[in-house]
């Protein structure tokens, strides 16, 4: 377009430079469109395979999309409250469905706690215990394998390699696998998710660490401390509060995970929730999913706000 | 070297008064926090019963399945009648396959003649065929071939049977039965265990590895990794293990089993087709497809599901939070409204869980991966909103402004004022969660919503295909490094950063 006009402008070597630019800049288009042309063929090929491998063809199901709303509509609002609290309801009828009562866990003599906040807590508590196991070791874990503390080539990749295991393993296979020798219960779902925890913590930290101002551990280096006191008083100070940080976002990433690992049989709500939906049990599934979406927004705010008393108001946005 | 005197003491001390007096909170609270995490730690322990749990855990099968992961055991049983007719069996569905002889199970044949009571004859006859077509023909090695043959008439007649069979499992480990006797060498230990008429007896005392709850009851033999036996009165059942996978090309009933690689390819090449139907290239092929023990068709598409999903959901939900996310931020879109509702709605969609987006689209879609698709879809649209807006809202205002002034219009200023800032950002966070995905929709697959996990957590749940659990754990860890090194290049490539 303006192309030739420009050039009557232009130097000898203005326009050779102007040439190159526009080369540079069609060559740059046709990358973009050529990675754009790739991603369409890609993502309709998936969505062909998807399609065709699903139980249910997507055009088929469409009008049943919003059937999962039917599922969470109560016979009255009140029910609701009355499952989520184990109150009796007054539509019971001695089928499973109605029987909120049923899974109360007595304290005291009248006091009871009702189910879904046992469960809840039991979720919660694999969620904090196996996130806090995940902390302890990856804290001993990533100095080991930070470039700026630990010379050996051969350890540290050992040590990265062995994390990166660790994260990548699928948590459902660590959790199926204590399932059978541990039996039913929790405990293989804060084993499984602990080992996730580990992995990614250890990552994180390690990097945390290899990024801290090493003026400290010099001065330590200097009057002769060893490389664990160079560690503890020159490192460690400077990435506790990054750690820490870390530690309460993966606390909400944990959250997720034990529901989910509770889901294909790990105890806690997960479980619940999917029986109350594939037995279609309307109010028993809205009293889940409420008390989920609660506590996961409390978990978060609460993180949130903690996170922002350690590391500052400076905005720590990093996925995961 | 000088010292100071304790005036200059006392003045250090009080010129910094942070470093010599720090409240209690400041110089306790290491101690204060790691003795919550203890204490904490105790009160999980109680709440979770782990003692418990851990004291009445089966270690003995840990190690079994954990040596299933990457081996596999091979039944040879032999059965004693009460008249001292032995015969070797496999149980059905025998990795070796029907008719295998192999060679480290020796067995002498002889003829006796056996003499049957009418009525047990003829019951035999009415369960012989059944059984015969369950053990898949030429499974009852030594057993007779004619017994269906007029046996509920004649009560005498010759058989072939095993005289002695030898089962060695290790150089040092060896099992022997004859009809009266099993001689079992171990570690350099013998037991010799005499059998008459459904009755067993020790000579000697029993080695360390071998126990009997109580007398006359079956003895266990524990060879370690080498296998297992069994030894009752009139039936002697031995387990050894070999390290591998077993057919995990080609299974029993494939033409192409038990071939060494050779003789494999030679086939495949030869024209001279197995089945007149399909050239060999193509049975071996579909051999290998459909193998019945790994159904490396059905494991690779469900993985090929797993990985779709994550693609799929992850572009989806970045096509979608990139335009809502404009919507959120406050510097973009002066409009209160509009922000705080598309805010709240990433909250939402962040806040209910994966699970449960994953629970409702398995019925609504039906179990496979358009379910996992929506379910990440959702999840991640409000993940990546989130971060998306908030990115937006601490870009540098200056381009815009520079774009502003010159008279461009609002969708130049957002094209040539803010997306150049914030696209290798936004770009880099969609790959990260497409690695996180490819991770994650292993396990909602496990709910049903389509990929690897549901097969994983059945092959899990007889407890018996652990090498099958191996092998997609195996491909899943392969798919997810690879995946992990292209966006990391691709993400520091963006970022204009290396790699870590």
């Amino acid at each position: 377009m303006a192309m030739n006009t420009l050039h009557d402008g232009f130097s000898e070597k203005g326009a050779l430079i102007e040439r190159h630019w526009q080369e540079l800049n069609a060559r740059r288009r046709l990358y973009t469109w050529l990675g754009l042309a790739i991603l369409a063929v890609a993502l309709s090929g998936s969505l062909w395979f998807a399609n065709e491998t699903n139980a249910g063809k997507f055009f088929d199901r469409l009008p049943h999309l919003f059937d999962f709303v039917g599922d969470m509509v109560p016979r009255d609002g009140l029910e609701v409250f009355r499952a989520l609290f184990d109150l009796p309801s007054p539509y019971d009828d001695g089928s499973f469905k109605y029987n909120y009562p049923e899974g109360r866990l007595y304290i005291a003599e009248s006091f009871y706690i009702p189910e879904y906040f046992h469960k809840m807590l039991e979720t919660l508590n694999i969620a904090l215990f196996s996130t806090i196991i995940g902390m302890f070791f990856g804290f001993l874990l990533c100095f080991l394998a930070a470039k700026n503390l630990v010379a050996n080539r051969l350890l540290r990749g050992f040590v990265r390699r062995f994390m990166e295991i660790l994260r990548a393993f699928p948590e459902v296979v660590l959790a199926g696998f204590f399932l059978a020798i541990l039996s039913l219960g929790p405990l293989p779902a804060v084993i499984a998710v602990s080992i996730h925890t580990v992995g990614a913590l250890g990552k994180l930290f390690f990097e945390v660490v290899e990024n801290a101002d090493m003026k400290a551990e010099e001065g330590l280096r200097a009057v002769g401390a060893s490389w664990i006191e160079r560690v503890w008083f020159g490192i460690v100070p400077q990435v506790m509060p990054n750690f820490m940080s870390y530690f309460l976002l993966r606390l909400e990433i944990n959250v997720r995970a034990s529901t989910i690992i509770g889901a294909v049989g790990g105890g806690g709500i997960g479980e619940l929730l999917r029986l109350s939906i594939g037995q279609n049990h309307q109010a028993k599934t809205l009293a889940i999913v409420l008390l989920l979406l609660i506590t996961i927004i409390a978990v978060d705010q609460f993180s949130a706000w903690l996170r922002r008393r350690l590391v500052g108001d400076q905005a720590f946005r990093l996925a995961q | 070297m000088t010292t100071l005197n304790p005036a200059e003491m006392d003045e250090i001390a009080a010129r910094h008064p942070a470093v010599f007096h720090r409240s209690f909170w400041q110089r306790f609270r290491v101690a204060i926090i790691a003795g919550g995490f203890v204490l904490y730690a105790l009160y999980c322990w109680w709440f979770f019963a782990i003692g418990h749990v851990l004291g009445t855990a089966n270690w003995n099968i840990a190690g079994t399945y954990l040596a299933d992961w990457v081996s596999y055991e091979v039944r040879p049983e032999v059965t004693i009648a009460p008249d001292g007719a032995m015969k070797l069996t496999y149980p059905r569905f025998s990795p070796l396959g029907p008719n295998a002889e192999p060679d480290w199970v020796e067995i002498e044949r002889g003829t006796m003649t056996r003499t049957m009571p009418a009525a047990e004859a003829s019951s035999t006859t009415v369960k012989k065929p059944a059984s015969m077509g369950f053990m898949g023909e030429g499974a009852v090695l030594g057993g007779s071939a004619a017994a269906a043959e007029g046996m509920a008439t004649a009560t005498t007649r010759e058989e072939e049977v095993v005289k002695r069979a030898r089962i060695t499992l290790n150089s040092s480990t060896s099992v022997e039965v004859v009809p009266d006797r099993v001689t079992v060498e171990h570690a350099g230990q013998t037991l010799l265990v005499a059998l008459d008429n459904g009755a067993m007896k020790i000579d000697g005392d029993l080695p360390a590895w071998a126990t009997q709850k109580r007398p006359g009851e079956k003895i266990t033999l524990a060879f370690g990794f080498a296998g297992w036996g069994e030894i009752e009165a009139g039936d002697v059942s031995i387990r050894r293990r070999f390290l591998g996978w077993a057919n995990f090309i080609f299974d029993t009933n494939s033409p192409f089993h038990g071939k060494s690689t050779s003789e494999v390819f030679s086939l495949i090449a030869s024209a001279d087709r197995i089945d007149p139907k399909q050239s060999n290239l193509s049975l071996a092929w579909n051999n290998i497809l459909y193998n019945a023990e790994w159904q490396h068709l059905d494991v690779w598409t469900k993985l090929l599901q797993t990985i779709v999903m994550a693609f799929v959901g992850t572009l989806f939900a970045m096509l979608l939070a990139f335009p809502l996310a404009f919507l959120a931020a406050r510097n973009i879109t002066r409009n209160w409204f509009s922000n705080q509702i598309t805010k709240r709605l990433f909250d939402f969609l962040r806040s209910v869980d994966m699970l449960i987006w994953a629970l409702f689209f398995t019925r609504a879609f039906g179990p496979g991966p358009l379910a996992g698709i929506s379910a990440i879809f959702f999840t991640d649209t409000g993940t990546l909103g989130k971060l998306y807006s908030e990115a937006l809202e601490n870009i540098d205002d200056k381009q815009r402004e520079g774009v502003k002034s010159v008279g461009a219009a609002p969708v130049a200023v957002q094209r040539y004022g803010v997306l150049p800032q914030v696209m290798p950002l936004f770009a880099s966070q969609a790959l990260y969660f497409w690695e996180s995905n490819t991770r994650s929709a292993t396990i909602i697959g496990a709910v049903g919503a389509g990929g690897i996990g549901l097969k994983l957590w059945e092959a899990m749940r007889t407890n018996s295909d652990w090498e099958n659990v191996a092998y997609m754990v195996l491909l899943i860890l392969i798919v997810v490094f690879v995946f992990d090194g292209i966006s990391n290049a691709l993400r520091s490539r963006l970022m204009g950063k290396p790699a870590h």
